[in-house]
């Protein structure tokens, strides 16, 4: 069910000097809205749910980011998806909240190199630089609502639905194609 | 561009992240099937259309998600503030005091 688009080749998807693109690994992706006492949640996932919009947090191999005051969205490995769910389920009496696996909805593409936060303007309006490495935001890409993941100055995630993908790989492809004539 | 501060992100961001989303603080009644054709019609349908500051609803679409409450003048599409939803609507005097 979270098959890699079949329509994209496997490795690097665009290369240029000014920035790379390739589609990450399947992994699992769960979408939890929990209010309240966070604390049980924060029990079961062995990491902080806390801190502004935003904020990222990582225990092992599953990974978090704040998407909104109630909303957020966990990464984990395919195997682990069962794992969280029924840990979590527990919950459901004592701490009404709602956790969808949605892996089957979305992909990420890895954008990375010396120009990928200029890249990204180009289809994004908001500052980029208002996003720092380490955390990430919700937002829109060429129309599209995508999650970025800023894991490092010049290196990025961006999660988005998979019907969506070729429509922004093309806008990735001839940006990084722009920004690598430009600098010739 | 317009830029909108969103009280939940609490950051200013790009209008093409936000919708618009109608008149604020209209009450959608507590039992419908009690409330007189004229009244239901005039919560469905009938809005001020104000000149000047305007109390609406808008919402982080590619953001949070969350609706919040804007006050907006539609004359000069200048915001003067915006805040939580379910917050008290805010005094029209202070905020114009600000802008001076
Ligand atoms: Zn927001």
């Amino acid at each position: 069910m979270n098959a890699p688009i079949s329509s994209f080749a496997s490795g690097p998807l665009v290369e240029t000097s000014a920035a790379r693109v390739s589609q990450s690994a399947p992994c699992g992706r769960l979408s939890l809205r929990a209010r309240g006492d966070l604390a049980p949640f924060e029990a079961v996932l062995g990491l902080s749910l806390g801190g502004p919009i935003g904020a990222r947090a990582t225990a092992g191999e599953t990974e978090s980011i704040r998407l909104g005051p109630d909303e957020w969205m966990l990464h984990c490995p395919v195997e682990a998806v069962a794992g969280l769910e029924a840990a979590l389920a527990p919950l459901y009496g004592s701490h009404p909240h709602s956790l969808v696996d949605v892996s089957g909805r979305e992909t990420s593409f890895v954008i990375e190199g010396p120009r990928a936060s200029e890249l990204l303007t180009m289809g994004c309006p908001r500052d980029i630089e208002t996003i720092l490495p380490g955390s990430g935001r919700r937002t829109v890409f060429d129309g599209v609502t995508v999650i970025l993941w800023r894991d490092a100055a010049d290196r990025f995630r961006m999660d988005l639905w998979h019907s969506f993908a070729p429509h922004l790989l093309h806008l990735l492809e001839t940006g990084s194609r722009e920004l690598a004539a430009e600098s010739l | 561009m317009l830029l909108i501060h969103c009280p939940y992100c609490n950051e200013t961001l790009p209008e093409v992240e936000f919708a618009y989303a109608g008149e604020a603080h209209i009450a959608r009644p507590v039992n419908p099937s009690e409330v007189s054709d004229a009244d239901w019609e005039a919560f469905l349908f009938l809005r001020d259309n104000v000149k000047g500051p305007h109390y609406e609803r808008w919402r982080h679409l590619h953001g949070c998600g969350r609706f919040f409450n804007a006050v907006r003048d539609t004359v000069s599409d200048k915001f003067l503030t915006t805040y939580e939803a379910g917050a008290p609507r805010p005094d029209l005097a202070s905020l114009t005091e600000r802008l001076k």
